[in-house]
C-alpha cells in the first residue's frame, strides 16, 4: 500500500500548479489579479494541509526510499511553502510578474522542487529535486524582461547553477561508481565498510559540496548571489534569499550528516572553516553596500555562515540550531525583502540613503522593519537572536570555540549595517516625509504575521526548540 | 493572576502598562502623554517601596523569589528567574526613583515626537529593572542588550548634534563587549547544564585557567559598561549627545548595571580568577580614577566634565569590588547609588542651565551665583557631594571603598599592597580641584556675558525634580546606616564565598 498522504504537500503542489496555468488562459487582461488570490489560498491551503495530514507516522522510508517521510522533510515543506505564500503576497502588483499566471506556476513548480529536495534519500532523486527546483528560479530571476538588470540576473543565475550542478553530478557519479548504491542511507554502510577509498571519497565529498554551497551561497561560491539579488524582481530575491537558501542547507544536512558519518571530522573542519570565511566576507563586504538589495544579499551571505556554524557542529545541538535558524530567518528575511518591494514600488529606488524619513511616512512599517532588523542583527528577545544563540551554542558544544568568536565579532559588525538602515529610517529625515504611504491591505498583513512570528520565535521559544528536536532525531 | 502579582513581576513589568497607554495616544497629545508616562513611573517607584517594606534586611539570600521553567529540553534548562537581595534592592530602588525625577525634568526640554520618549523611556525602565533582577543568564542577557534599542533612540531621536554617530557608537560598542559575555554565558550554560545562578554559583567546580578566559569575557561586557579605562571612550560622546534626561537615566543607573555585574556575576561565579584578577582590575580602576579626573580637569564644556569624572568615580566603585572584603564591597555597592544620585543631579542641573542659554561652555557663564543665587546653592551641595565632602552621601561611599581597599592591601589581601588605596585617595584630591574649578568659572567673578544677567533662578518644577535627590545627598551623608544595613548581610554572604579562593590560591 502506497502512502499518498505523504506526499499530498507535492500533489497538492502540482495541482495547484496545472489550475494557475489552465485559469490564466481563460482569464481576461483586466481580471488577472485573481491569479494572485489563487496562488494564495491554494499555497495556504496545502499549508494547513500538510499539518493536518501529512505528519510523519511509523513508516519513513517511501516510494523504494526515494524519499523519507521524516520529521526534516515534514519543517522544511511548511518552510518552503510558507515561503512560496509570502512570496505571492509581495509579488501581487509588481510589474511584469504580478499578473502573470506563468510566473505562479514556476513559482509552485520551484516549492515543490523544494519539498523534494527536504525529503529525498536518493541521489537521483535529489538530483532531480535540485534541477526541479532550480530551473523555475532561473526563469523567475530574469522574469522582468524590459529590465536589463534582471535578464542578466537570470542568465548569470543559469550559468553558475548549471556548472555547479554538473560538478555536484560528477561528485554523485563518484560516489555511485565507488559506493555501489545511490540511497544515501545505504551509501553510509558502503562508506564505513571501507569500499569508497579515501581520495575518491575525499574529492566527491568537496564536489558534492560544490553544488550544495552554491545554492546556500557559501564562500567561494558566492559570487552570483549580489548580481542576482540586485537583478532579480524583488520578491523573487526574497524567495531566493529563504527558501532556496534553506532547501540547500536541508540537504546539506541530510546529506552530509547521513552519507558520511565515518569521515565527520574531516567535513565537519573543512565546513568550520568555509563558515568562517563565508560570514566574515559576507558582512565585511555587506558594510560597504549602499543598495539595500546588495546589502541584504551580503547580509543573508553572512547568515549562511551562521546556519553552517550548526551544520559543522554536527550534533544533535546542531540540527536544531539549523532549523530554528533557518525557521526565524525565514521570516525576517522574507519581511526585509517584502519593505523593499513595497518600498520600490513606491518610491523606485533601492538605495539606503533614500528611506531617509520613513518612519515619519509609516510608523507602522518602520516599527516593523525596525523589529525585522534588529532580529537580524541578533536583539533579543527576537527570533533571530535566539537562532544566533543556537548555533554558537552547537559551536561551543562542539569543541569549536574559535568559529563561536569568530561568529560573535561577525554580529557585531552587521549589526553596525543593520543600524545604518534603521539610522536612516528613524533618525534622518528628507523633504516630503510627511505624505502618508500606502500598503496595501495583504501586504501590511504578511508583514505582521512575519513580526508577530519574529516575536514569538524570541519569547516562546519552546514549540519551536521541540520540533526542531524531532527534526534532529531523525539524525540522531 | 498570581504570577502577574508577583512584587518582582509587578516592579519589573509595570511601565509596560505606561506604554500600553501610550500606544493610544497620538504624538501630538503632549500632555497627557507626559502624565500618563509620569504616573506611571511613579506607581513603579511606589511598588518598589511596597516591596521594600517587605524586604527582610537580615536575609542575606535573594528574596521574593520567581522561579518557572522556560525552556527545559534536551539538556537546555533555561529559566525564568527573578529575585532580590541586599546587592539589588538599593539598584532597583534607584532605578525607580531617577526614572520618574528624569521624566519629570524633561516636561519643557523635549517637545518632539513627545509619546515616542516616553515610552522609549519606560522601556528602558524596564529593561533595567530586568537586568537587576533576574537570576537566570540567558534572561539576564535578554535584559541587557534589551536596554540598548531603548537608550539608542533616546540619544538618536532626541539628542544633540552628532546624536547619530553617538548612538550607533554606543550600541555598537556595549555590544561589542556584551556578546563576548554572551559566548562565556553559553559555555557556562552547556557545560553546567544550567543557567540558573544560584544553581551555577553552588555547583561552581570550574577549573582556575577557564575561570580565568570567563571572568574576561563577562568582564568585557561589564567594564565597557562601566566604563572602565581605557574603554571609555564610548562614554563622553553618548553623554554629550543625549538630552538632559537620558544622561540621567545613563549615568545614574545604565552604567551602575556594569559595576552590578561584576558583583553579581563575576565575583561569586568565579571566586578564584576573581582573586588573581584583583590587582589587575584594581590598577585599572586607580588609572581609571586618576585618567578620569585629570581629563576632566581640561574640559571646556561642562557636561563633557561631569561625564569624565564618572570615569574616575566609578573608579572607585570598581576599587571597592576588588578589594574583595565586605567594606569594600559595601562601600562600592552604596557608592553606585550615590554616584547615581549627585551625577544625575549635577546633569539635571546643566540641563537647566542649557534650556536658559543654550550653551554648556564655561567661558559663556561666570558670575551666576548673583543671577540665580537658588540654583548656585543646589548646585554648590551637589558638587561637594560629588567631591566627597565629609557630611554628604560621596563621602560615606568613598571612605568605605578607601577602607576596604588599604585592609585589602595589607600583607596576604588579595589586593598585596596599599599603593592602590593610596594612588585613589590621591583622587579624591584631584576631583575637588575639577569641581571647584568648575563651580568657580560658573558662578563665582563678575557677570562677563551680557545675557547671562537675566537668567531665570529654578522655578517649582525644577525644585520638585531636584529637591528629592538633595534629601538623599543628606541623608546617606549623615545617617547611612539603614542603607548599610541592607547591604550588609548580602555582602558578608557573597565575601564568605571568597576566603576558601585565597586560600587554594595561596596554597
Amino acid at each position: 500500500m502506497v502512502d499518498y498522504l505523504a506526499i499530498l504537500p507535492e500533489i497538492a503542489l502540482l495541482v495547484l500548479a496545472a489550475i494557475l496555468l489552465l485559469v490564466d488562459i481563460r482569464l481576461k487582461e483586466e481580471g488577472k489579479d485573481t491569479l494572485n488570490w489563487i496562488a494564495l489560498f491554494g499555497l495556504v491551503i496545502t499549508f494547513v494541509l500538510t499539518i493536518l495530514l501529512a505528519q510523519p507516522g511509523e513508516e519513513e522510508v517511501i516510494w523504494g526510499g526515494m524519499l523519507r517521510h521524516d520529521w526534516m522533510a515534514f519543517v522544511f515543506r511548511l518552510v518552503f511553502i510558507a515561503g512560496a505564500a509570502f512570496t505571492v503576497v509581495f509579488s501581487r502588483g509588481w510589474e511584469a510578474i504580478g499578473d502573470r499566471g506563468e510566473f505562479y506556476g514556476l513559482l509552485v513548480l520551484s516549492t515543490l522542487g523544494m519539498t523534494l529536495m527536504g525529503a529525498a534519500g536518493d541521489l537521483v532523486m535529489l538530483l532531480l529535486a535540485i534541477e526541479t527546483a532550480s530551473i523555475p528560479l532561473y526563469i523567475m530571476a530574469g522574469f522582468s524582461t524590459k529590465d536589463g538588470k534582471s535578464a542578466e540576473a537570470g542568465f548569470k543565475y543559469l550559468l553558475f547553477g548549471a556548472m555547479t550542478s554538473a560538478v555536484m553530478m560528477y561528485g554523485f557519479s563518484l560516489l555511485f561508481g565507488f559506493g555501489g548504491t545511490t540511497d544515501i542511507y545505504a551509501l553510509a554502510d558502503a562508506i564505513a565498510a571501507g569500499n569508497v577509498p579515501t581520495l575518491p571519497l575525499m574529492t566527491s565529498i568537496i564536489l558534492v559540496l560544490v553544488g550544495f554551497g552554491f545554492k546556500i551561497s557559501m564562500f567561494p561560491f558566492h559570487f552570483w548571489s549580489p548580481d542576482v539579488y540586485e537583478g532579480a524582481p524583488t520578491p523573487v530575491t526574497g524567495f531566493l534569499s529563504t527558501a532556496s537558501k534553506a532547501a540547500g542547507f536541508a540537504v546539506l544536512v541530510r546529506v552530509m550528516l547521513v552519507a558520511f558519518p565515518s569521515v565527520t571530522v574531516e567535513w565537519q573542519t573543512l565546513l568550520a572553516i568555509l563558515s568562517a570565511i563565508t560570514m566574515t566576507v559576507g558582512n565585511l563586504v555587506a558594510l560597504r553596500q549602499t543598495n539595500i538589495k546588495r546589502m541584504l544579499a551580503y547580509s543573508s551571505i553572512g547568515h549562511a555562515g551562521y546556519i553552517l556554524m550548526g551544520v559543522a557542529a554536527a550534533s544533535s545541538l546542531g540540527v536544531i540550531s539549523v532549523v530554528y535558524y533557518i525557521a526565524a530567518y525565514l521570516l525576517t528575511n522574507l519581511a526585509a525583502f517584502g519593505f523593499v518591494a513595497i518600498y520600490y514600488k513606491q518610491t523606485g529606488s533601492d538605495e539606503i540613503e533614500d528611506y531617509a524619513g520613513f518612519s515619519r511616512r509609516s510608523p507602522g512599517l518602520a516599527f516593523a522593519m525596525l523589529f525585522t532588523f534588529l532580529s537580524l542583527g541578533g536583539i533579543p528577545p527576537l527570533g533571530g537572536f535566539f537562532g544566533k544563540l543556537l548555533v554558537f551554542s552547537a559551536a561551543i558544544q562542539a569543541d569549536m570555540v574559535w568559529l563561536a568568536v569568530v561568529g560573535v565579532l561577525n554580529a557585531v559588525i552587521a549589526l553596525y549595517y543593520y543600524l545604518t538602515v534603521i539610522k536612516f529610517v528613524y533618525l534622518r529625515r528628507q523633504e516630503g516625509d510627511e505624505v502618508p504611504f500606502p500598503v496595501a491591505k495583504s501586504q501590511s498583513l504578511a508583514i505582521i504575521i512575519c513580526v508577530l512570528g519574529v516575536t514569538f520565535l524570541g519569547v516562546i521559544m519552546a514549540p519551536m526548540f521541540e520540533l526542531a528536536q524531532k527534526v534532529a532525531s531523525s539524525f540522531f | 493572576m498570581d504570577f502577574i502579582l508577583e512584587p518582582l513581576n509587578l516592579v519589573t513589568f509595570f511601565p509596560l502598562v505606561g506604554v500600553l497607554l501610550l500606544l493610544l495616544l497620538k504624538n501630538e497629545q503632549k500632555k497627557i502623554a507626559r502624565w500618563v508616562a509620569l504616573v506611571t513611573a511613579l506607581v513603579t517607584f511606589g511598588i518598589s517601596l511596597w516591596v521594600l517594606s517587605m524586604f527582610d534586611a537580615s536575609n542575606p539570600g535573594l528574596q521574593f523569589m520567581i522561579e518557572e521553567d522556560w525552556i527545559q529540553v534536551a539538556g537546555w534548562k533555561i529559566k525564568y528567574a527573578l529575585g532580590m537581595d541586599g546587592i539589588s534592592i538599593l539598584l532597583v530602588l534607584l532605578t525607580t526613583f531617577l526614572t520618574p525625577i528624569a521624566i519629570l525634568s524633561t516636561w519643557k526640554a523635549i517637545d518632539e515626537k513627545v509619546r515616542d520618549f516616553q515610552l522609549f523611556f519606560l522601556l528602558l525602565e524596564m529593561g533595567m529593572l530586568g537586568v537587576f533582577l533576574a537570576q537566570d543568564l540567558f534572561l539576564f542577557y535578554v535584559f541587557w542588550e534589551f536596554t540598548l534599542v531603548p537608550m539608542y533612540f533616546l540619544i538618536g531621536i532626541w539628542g544633540g548634534e552628532k546624536r547619530m554617530y553617538a548612538a550607533i557608537k554606543f550600541f555598537l560598542y556595549t555590544m561589542a563587549g556584551s556578546i563576548l559575555m554572551l559566548l562565556a554565558i553559553l559555555w557556562l550554560g552547556i557545560r553546567q547544564g544550567t543557567f540558573f545562578l544560584p544553581e551555577l554559583i553552588a555547583k561552581g567546580g570550574i577549573p582556575a585557567d577557564v575561570q580565568f578566559w570567563l571572568f574576561l569575557a563577562f568582564a568585557a561586557a561589564f567594564a565597557i559598561k562601566v566604563p572602565m579605562w581605557p574603554l571609555h571612550s564610548w562614554l563622553p560622546d553618548a553623554h554629550v549627545q543625549a538630552p538632559t534626561a537620558g544622561s540621567v537615566i545613563l549615568a545614574g543607573v545604565l552604567l551602575k548595571m556594569g559595576t552590578y555585574g561584576f558583583v553579581r556575576f563575576n565575583l561569586p561565579l568565579f571566586p578564584e580568577a576573581a582573586v588573581q584578577l584583583a590587582p589587575t582590575m584594581a590598577l585599572l580602576a586607580v588609572i581609571g580614577i586618576l585618567y578620569g579626573a585629570a581629563v576632566s580637569y581640561s574640559q571646556t564644556d561642562v557636561k563633557k566634565l561631569v561625564a569624565y569624572s564618572s570615569v574616575s568615580h566609578l573608579g572607585f566603585v570598581i576599587l571597592g569590588i576588588f578589594a574583595l572584603n565586605e567594606q569594600g564591597i559595601a562601600g562600592g555597592i552604596l557608592q553606585m547609588v550615590n554616584h547615581g544620585i549627585s551625577t544625575g543631579a549635577l546633569f539635571l542641573l546643566i540641563g537647566f542651565i542649557y534650556e536658559r542659554r543654550h550653551t554648556r561652555d564655561f567661558d559663556q557663564f561666570g558670575g551666576l551665583w548673583k543671577v540665580v543665587p537658588v540654583y548656585a546653592v543646589i548646585t554648590l551641595i551637589v558638587s561637594l557631594s560629588s567631591m566627597g565632602l565629609p557630611g554628604l552621601n560621596g563621602f560615606v561611599g568613598e571612605f568605605a571603598i578607601l577602607l576596604g581597599a588599604w585592609g585589602a592591601g595589607t600583607a596576604g589581601g588579595p589586593l598585596g599592597t596599599p599603593l592602590f588605596a593610596a594612588f585613589a585617595a590621591a583622587g579624591v584630591i584631584l576631583a575637588a580641584v575639577y569641581i571647584l574649578f568648575m563651580f568657580q568659572k560658573m558662578f563665582l567673578g563678575p557677570i562677563t556675558v551680557e545675557e547671562n544677567k537675566n537668567i531665570k533662578d529654578l522655578n517649582w518644577r525644577e525644585l520638585l525634580v531636584i529637591v528629592p535627590l538633595l534629601v538623599f545627598i543628606f541623608w546617606i551623608g549623615l545617617y547611612p546606616k539603614p542603607f548599610f544595613d541592607l547591604i550588609g548581610p548580602s555582602v558578608s554572604h557573597l565575601v564568605e564565598m571568597l576566603p576558601t579562593a585565597v586560600s587554594t590560591v595561596l596554597h
